[in-house]
Formats: C-alpha cells, structure tokens, sequence
C-alpha cells in the first residue's frame, strides 16, 4: 500500500497539510452481507485491493496462501485477506465478521466483512449494528436467495436506510442486462416493505474488478454509478446530531469531594454550559455547569463526543441514568414492545428471566409476550410459542425496574438493547424498541393500607415460600403434605400449590414444553407471591426442572423469604417407585417431554435444604425440614424477636 | 446544524467510551503497558477518559527482560511523570531456565517470556479485565477480534464462538476466572495513530526517530546490538547505520529500517510513501500465515 507517493507529498505544502486534508474526509461504516459463495470477501479484497491498501509483504502472503488454500486456480484468491482465521481458510468460508480498513482521495471507510452462512447470522448482525449502509450481493446466476431476504430484513431492523444492491458475478452470465433486470425487480418486490431510503443497484464482477472501482467496458447499457463511486457520495448519516439531547451516564468521576463528574457519550443532540437539563429517571431538573474535558472545559458537546458533565445541583444521578433535554424526553417504562433477533442456540423462552442492558443500564427482564415470529422468505407474521437461534420476532417485554429510552425508529443509541443469559453470560438476542406499552404508563401500583407485615401479625407468623423442586415420584407431594400438617398442628396458617392440581385449573391450558413449562412456573411463583402477601406460609412442589426459573420465583419474593428445598431423589429410585406409572409410560415414548426421559432436569446449585431421600422415610425429611427452620430462626433471633415460624 | 465529529475525534471517543465502560463495570482491570507507540497512544487515552482522577486501574508491562533499554527508561520516566501504578511482572522460571531468542528461536522465547508471562501476571493478581493495544488493521486475525473479546478461565481465545457484539452496547459479565480483553483501538489504522500522536504531541520511545545505531543484518533483518548479550556470528559486522524502528519489541527479535526520519512529520511522511507493512519488521508473525492466531488462542495479546 501507498497512501500518496512521495512527490505528491512534496507538491503539497508537507505532511501536516496532507493530513489536515485527511481530516477533512468524512467517515463511511459499511458492511458486506448475503447467500454464501455470493463473492462478499472478494468483493473486499478487490476493493483494498483496488485502493491499494495492500502492502508489498501482505501480497506476498496471500500469494503463498492463495497457491495453499485458494478456490481461484493460479490467480489469487482475494477472499483469503480477508478470511483471517484458520478455520476460515481451510474451509474456505467466512465464520465471523471482518473489519478492514480503506480510503479514497475523497472518504475513509470502515467495512465489516460478514459472514453468508445461515448459522453465523449473529456475526452478520454484530456486522449490521455498527454500519450505515448495507452491500447486500447476490449471485447473478442464483438471484434472491433465502439468506439475501434474511439479511435484509436484518438490516432493516438494525436501522440501515441505505442498501446497494450488488449483483455480483455478471461476468458468468454474459453481462446480460435481463438477468439483472430481473435481480433487481425480485429485490424490489420484497425490499419496498423494509423502509429503506435508497436502494442502488449495481452490476458488477468482484473477480475482475468491473464496476467496482473501475467502470466496466463490457455492460453499455449501464449507465450507473461504479461502486467505489457511490460509496464516495451517499450521504453519512448525521441524524444524531438534530435529535433532542440524550446523555447516558457511563460512569461518576468523583476524584475528590468538590468534583462530581458525570462521564458519558453524548448519544444525540448536544449540549452547552448553562443548559437546563432533566435526570430522565427522577425528572430532577439541574443546570449544565461545566463540560470537562481534559485539554480544557468545553462550551459545547455535541452527539458522539465523550465528556464529563458537572451539574450546579447535587442531584442523585448514577450509571445507567440519563441526562436529557427537558422539553423532548425520553421515556421511562418497564414494559415495552420490541422486535427482537435471537443469537442463540437455546430458544428464547416467554416467562424466562434474562439480562437487559441498554448502552449503560441493566435490569431484569422476561418476555412477557411473544406476539409473533416473521417468516424470512415471505415476511409473514406466524404464531410462536419460542424463538429459535436466528429467528426474528416481535414480543412484550418487562423488566423489573424502569428504563430510559427513545424508540429505536428514532433514536439508534437510546432505543437498543441486548439480551444476556444468566447462567452462561451468553449475548443470547438483540432488541429494537418500538413503543412502550400504555399499561405500563396508566397501571400504577395502588397503595394499601393494610399491608403484608399487618396480615402476617394477625396471624402471628412470618410469611414464607416453601419451593419443593425435584424429579417426578422423588416425594415432594408426600413430603408437603406432611410438612403442612405439622405447621397445621402448631396454628400456622398455611396452603400448597400442588403442580398437578394447579394443572387442573389455573394451568390447564398448558402442555410441557419448555416455553409451557416456563410459564407454568411464571404463574405459581406469582400466586405465591400473592399468598405471601396476604400472610401465608405456600409450599410450592413442583417439578420446576430449570434453575432460571426458580431463580425467577426466588426474585419474586423478599431475600429470605424463598426457601429452595430439593427433594433429591435418584432417576432410578424414581423410576422404580413410580407412584403413577408415568415413568413406565415414558420409557416407552407413550409421554414426550417428560423430566428426567427427554427433558433435563437442572439440580438446584445452593438450596436453602437438600434433603437427600435415600434410604430414609418421608417423616424424618420433615424432621430435617424442622431442623433447618429453628437453626435458622436461632441465628435471626439474635437479629430480630419478631414471631418465627 | 452542529458540525458532526472528524475521523479522529470519532475514534478518540469511541476509546474513551471504551476505558469508562470497563471502569464502571469490571472490578479489577488493567492496562497492558507495552511501551510502543500504540501504548502511548493507549495511555493517552486513558488519561483523557478520567480527568481529572488518574486512570482507576494499574499498568502492566509484561517484561521478557530483552526489550530495548530505551523502552525501559522511556516506561520508568512515563510512570514518574504521569503517576500511574506501574506492575512490572518478569517470568521468573523462564529466567532460571535461561530462555533467550537467540538460542531458543522467536517462538520459544516469545511464548514463555511473553504468553506464559502474562497468564502468570493475570492469574497472580486476579485481573477479570486487561486493557490492550491491538488495532485490526494489524494482522488478519486481529481483524476478526471483538472489541470486548472473552477469554476462558484458561486465558483462552475462541475465534470460532465470540459473543456478538452490537452496537455500543458491551457485554461486559463473566464468571469467575474468566476475563475479557479489551481493545480501545480496535478501529484506528496505522496512520490513525502517528496522526494522532503528531496532533496531540503524545510523547513515544526515541527509538522510532532515525538515528545512528550499531546494527548488524542477520537474516534479512537488521538487528540492533543494545547490549553485550548478543553475540556476532561470522561474517557478521556491526555497522553504524542511520536508521529507526517501526515498531517496538525485544531488540533481538525487532528488525530496524534504514531511515533518516528524525522528526514526527518526517517518520509520518515516511509512513505515508511506504510499501511494506509495519509487521514486516517483526520475526514472530512470519512463520506462517496463521501464527499470530495460533498466540492469540493460547494467551498472547
């Protein structure tokens, strides 16, 4: 690569002119996408390639791999400077995205290289989220396939407005205009739906550079713009930059007692000293007094810049907060509707408890709501009870406290979040907000004057849950109904929830899917709940096979209030007493979905009590249950002497 | 209508934002301090993100005990003058065992007192995050990095199973033993930086402006003499050569240029008009094309 040569440099007025130049260049972020073998890596390579960004040792590199791992004969195979990791070359596809580097005399460009497979759809959308325009390529001799619809409308959803349409390989069909013509319309049938704002078709060969930088003397009858050429002139997204003030608070710079400064980036909008400006959380109102910044304070910061602000109030601001303009704020709810991506292999599960986190806040959240799946080849909206790695969806969400935010459609930073696994960390979805829900807005919670402490007292005891969890037939009913006579006997006022009674009623619309048996669980914790508030002690004993549930019950409830006890019980025992010969039936594939046969079961990590039923009879399991409870109420004796259980 | 942001502010503040990020959500972090020009400019940054409060993090710098002398007094004097936590951390058992690149070759050498080096470094003081000065536009492998790349409790990299990473939005939660590893400069290009360096006057080693230094050409490299240790071959001959180092590392494994670049402006002209890339220079990325990915999975930055 050469970036000017070295009498060019000498003509203009030195180095520092050329760069002052440079720095006048605005910034494209595109990214590459569509079918696999569509030709994106070459298409890449061509482009560095063609903008010399290639140095004299990396070519020679690539001409060492190309004779090693090229699909190309003896010419060289651009694909392999782009596909960087080994697994990469050998197979000869793109697994994750690329990020390469280039200019032209009149732009710098930052292209992501994604890949066409269907199963790294994550890494294409990782791709998507950052970049302004999409290269969708299509094959000219396949046309639209499946993965050209999917990565559109992934497109679509991660806010790009500009796409061009590359058809690729048209040297491999004669440079025929009708087999573009017809490329074009196909995309144009479907992709009006999408909402972008410019779709440019181009005709071009990646291999051999036609119309990608270079007009090509082989299609007369294309009078459009060469890649390169519209790369240069579509217009970069500045729309941050009008929208009302937005800062997310990333972090509180408190150096000393006099400074207190919030650090964030402005995410659109701008801000002057002296501005008026809202807490979007509390709705505080506090004054702008100085915008710190090392090389010294600024008078304005404006969408994109990372600053420090300092207010002239002491206002309770922290991480995940918003300072906002306060005659355009945003919103602040904890139930939305959002479309959503799904990254991961383990389905999205309504009733599930996952982790939100927006560009600097975080909360608890579950899909309250899953109201559609959108079909990729015909954009149909179809019922679903589960998401799938890689579908596209639209849902309700609820977190478990408030959050700030704008509707993607108006604002990309302050409208998207990601979806995290508790267990795994896992980045398991992507979000777009589209609105927050009016419920969340009008339903506010009623104050009562009675409250939970005043009906546990009239009935002298302190409220708890009780959660049996453990395999079908290892004794959790037995080992309930006894424990419930014995609270009985002592004047405690009690209740079980019974999974297979609650079936009966309250549940019986559900089946034993995962996403039913999620919501199953969803329900009784809540009407524990509720029981807890009226003064009860509930014993829950339900199966509840997967630990994120039962972390969604235990969250529910106050801290110690939840009692996990796992009845643990060996699958052979179980199998072997089979109180209701279900696990007979199982066996034989008469019952799907049955715990411990074809559906896991995840064993509690730290439950309160773990009551190992080997060998030992149901009443001494309670005998340990009581143990527990007074080693338990002897330890917050010392702390408190209200009533124990 | 406000001016949108130049390529350079965009970048500076996309490092900023990144640093903040790890500061308010990691509970032990730390900055890999490796002296080089891209270190510099890390440094820089990092003083930026937190003004006017010192970076909240300390600064490591994995030492093979055969970088330059000059980077040694060049990273002495920086920690003085900006008051950061300096760790330095040596492979002692490599130390013992006399591992050197001269008789153990570049991968040897690199590999325990450099990877093996800083696994020990991470693991003994329980770092659940390290800052790091690796750009994509360096290496193929790097080019596919995450900006927030996880690392297992074994300080593992798994190219085939990253996160994804969209948007700003980080996902910055592991489990205990694991890490991530962070790269504020992912998205800067060489030019990138020495523009940055020139405009913010970032102080850098004088071992990147030209200078009349005692090297000897040994395959196909020209290889510094910084001390007694390395020992002439025959038919080898020291030669006082103008010249300067386009990147920085263990000076045996570090070829220079010849050059007569003694300014910033000149080094970034040089730069400009050059036709090799800055790697070129290095002996541990030549062996094969997969080499650099090959470190990365098993620990090395």
């Amino acid at each position: 690569m050469r970036h000017v040569s070295a009498k060019a440099l000498e003509a203009t007025d030195g180095v520092r002119d050329y760069l002052a130049a440079q720095e006048k260049k605005s910034l494209l972020r595109f990214l590459t996408c569509g079918s696999v073998d569509d030709g994106k890596s070459t298409l890449i390579g061509r482009l560095l390639s063609d903008t010399r960004q290639i140095f004299e040792d990396q070519l020679a590199a690539l001409e060492r791999d190309s004779k090693k791992h090229g699909t190309t004969g003896d010419d060289i195979d651009f694909a392999l400077l782009v596909d960087g990791l080994e697994a990469e070359r050998e197979q000869g596809i793109t697994i994750d995205v690329a990020y390469r580097f280039f200019a032209t005399p009149k732009r710098k460009f930052i292209v992501a290289d994604t890949p066409g497979h269907e199963q790294y759809t994550r890494n294409m959308a990782t791709g998507a989220s950052t970049a302004d325009l999409a290269v969708v390529l299509v094959d000219a001799r396949q046309g639209i396939l499946r993965q050209t619809r999917r990565h559109s409308i992934i497109a679509s959803l991660l806010g790009i407005r500009h796409i061009v349409l590359a058809v690729n390989k048209i040297d491999l069909v004669d440079f025929d205009q009708a087999v573009f013509d017809g490329i074009v319309a196909d995309y144009a049938a479907f992709s009006h739906e999408l909402g972008f704002q410019t779709v440019v078709p181009i005709p071009l060969s990646a291999r051999y550079g036609d119309n990608v930088s270079r007009r090509s003397e082989a299609m007369p009858w294309y009078d459009g713009p060469t890649l390169v050429e519209h790369l240069e002139t579509v217009p970069v997204d500045e729309a941050a930059l009008e929208l009302p003030f937005r800062f997310p608070v990333q972090y509180v710079n408190r150096p000393n007692l006099d400074f207190r400064g919030f650090a964030g980036t402005v995410a659109s909008g701008a801000v002057s000293k002296g501005d008026a400006v809202v807490v979007a959380k509390s709705g505080t109102p506090a004054r702008v007094k100085r915008i710190v910044a090392q090389d010294g304070d600024l008078e304005l910061a404006v969408a994109g810049q990372a600053v420090t602000i300092l207010l002239d109030d002491e206002v309770e601001v922290s991480r995940g907060n918003m300072l906002v303009a306060p005659d355009a704020r945003p919103q602040v709810a904890d139930q939305f509707t959002a479309n959503l991506v799904w990254f991961s292999e383990q389905p999205l599960l309504p009733g599930r408890s996952y982790i939100l986190r927006t560009e600097t806040d975080e909360a608890s959240a579950t899909v309250t709501e899953l109201k559609y799946r959108v079909n990729v080849n015909d954009f149909a909206h179809e019922a679903a009870k589960s998401l799938a790695l890689n579908e596209v969806g639209v849902c309700n969400i609820s977190t478990r406290l408030p959050i700030v935010f704008d509707p993607f459609a108006e604002n990309r930073t302050t409208g998207a979040f990601i979806l995290i696994d508790r267990m795994t960390n896992a980045t398991v979805g992507a979000g777009m907000i589209v609105h927050s829900l009016r419920r969340a807005d009008n339903i506010h919670w009623q104050s009562l004057d009675v409250g939970k402490r005043a009906r546990a007292d009239m009935k002298g005891q302190r409220p708890a849950v009780f959660w049996f969890t453990g395999l079908s037939g290892s004794g959790k009913s037995t080992i309930a109904n006894l424990l419930e006579k014995k609270f009985h006997a002592t004047g405690r006022h009690t209740y079980i929830l019974d999974g297979d009674n609650v079936r009966h009623g309250l549940n019986r619309d559900l089946g034993f899917t995962d996403a039913d048996r999620v919501e199953n669980i969803r329900r009784v914790a809540e009407v524990a709940k509720l029981m807890a508030d009226a003064g009860l002690i509930v014993i829950v004993s339900f199966i509840s096979p997967f630990r994120a549930e039962r972390r969604v019950a235990r969250e529910l409830m106050p801290e110690g209030e939840f009692i996990e006890v796992f009845v643990d019980t060996p699958f052979e025992e179980c199998a072997r007493r089979d109180p209701k010969g279900l696990y007979a039936r199982a066996l034989k594939g008469e019952i799907k979905n049955f715990t411990g046969v074809d559906s896991p079961y995840q064993p509690p990590e730290n439950p309160e009590v773990h009551l190992k039923t080997l060998g030992r009879s149901p009443e001494e399991m309670v005998e340990a249950l009581d143990q527990w409870l007074l080693q338990r109420d002897l330890a917050q004796d010392q702390y408190e002497s209200g009533a124990g259980i | 209508m406000n001016a949108p942001l130049t390529h350079l502010q965009q970048l500076e503040a996309e490092a900023i934002h990144i640093f903040r990020e790890v500061a308010a959500t990691f509970s032990r972090p730390v900055m890999l301090y490796s002296v080089g020009k891209d270190s510099s400019v890390l440094m820089h940054l990092a003083m930026k993100a937190f003004y006017p409060a010192k970076p909240p993090f300390p600064f490591l710098h994995v030492d093979t005990t055969w970088k330059f002398r000059e980077m040694i007094a060049f990273r002495d004097r920086m920690a003085k003058e900006r008051g950061f936590d300096l760790i330095v951390h040596i492979n002692q058992d490599g130390v013992r065992d006399g591992i050197n690149p001269f008789d153990h070759g570049s991968n040897t050498h690199t590999h325990i007192m450099k990877t093996v080096a800083l696994r020990q470094a991470l693991d003994k003081h329980g770092f659940d995050a390290a800052f790091g000065g690796a750009r994509r536009d360096e290496e193929k492998s790097r080019a596919k990095e995450r900006i927030f790349s996880f690392r297992n409790a074994s300080h593992a990299w798994d190219p085939k199973n990253q996160r994804p990473e969209m948007w700003k939005i980080y996902n910055t939660r592991v489990a205990k033993g694991e890490s991530i590893r962070v790269f504020p400069l992912s998205n800067w290009t060489e030019l990138d930086i020495w523009q940055y360096i020139l405009q913010e006057n970032i102080p850098i080693v004088p071992l990147y402006f030209a200078k009349e230094r005692p090297v000897v050409e040994r395959d196909g490299m020209l290889i510094m003499k910084d001390d007694e240790r390395m020992k002439l071959k025959a038919g080898e001959q020291i030669e006082n050569r103008m010249v300067r180092f386009r990147t920085l590392g263990c000076y045996p494994l570090t070829g220079a240029i010849d050059s007569s670049a003694a300014t910033l402006e000149a080094i970034v002209g040089e730069m400009l008009t050059a036709s090799t890339s800055e790697r070129q220079g290095r002996l541990i990325d030549r062996d094969e094309a997969g080499s650099m990915e090959k470190k990365k999975r098993e620990g090395y930055f």
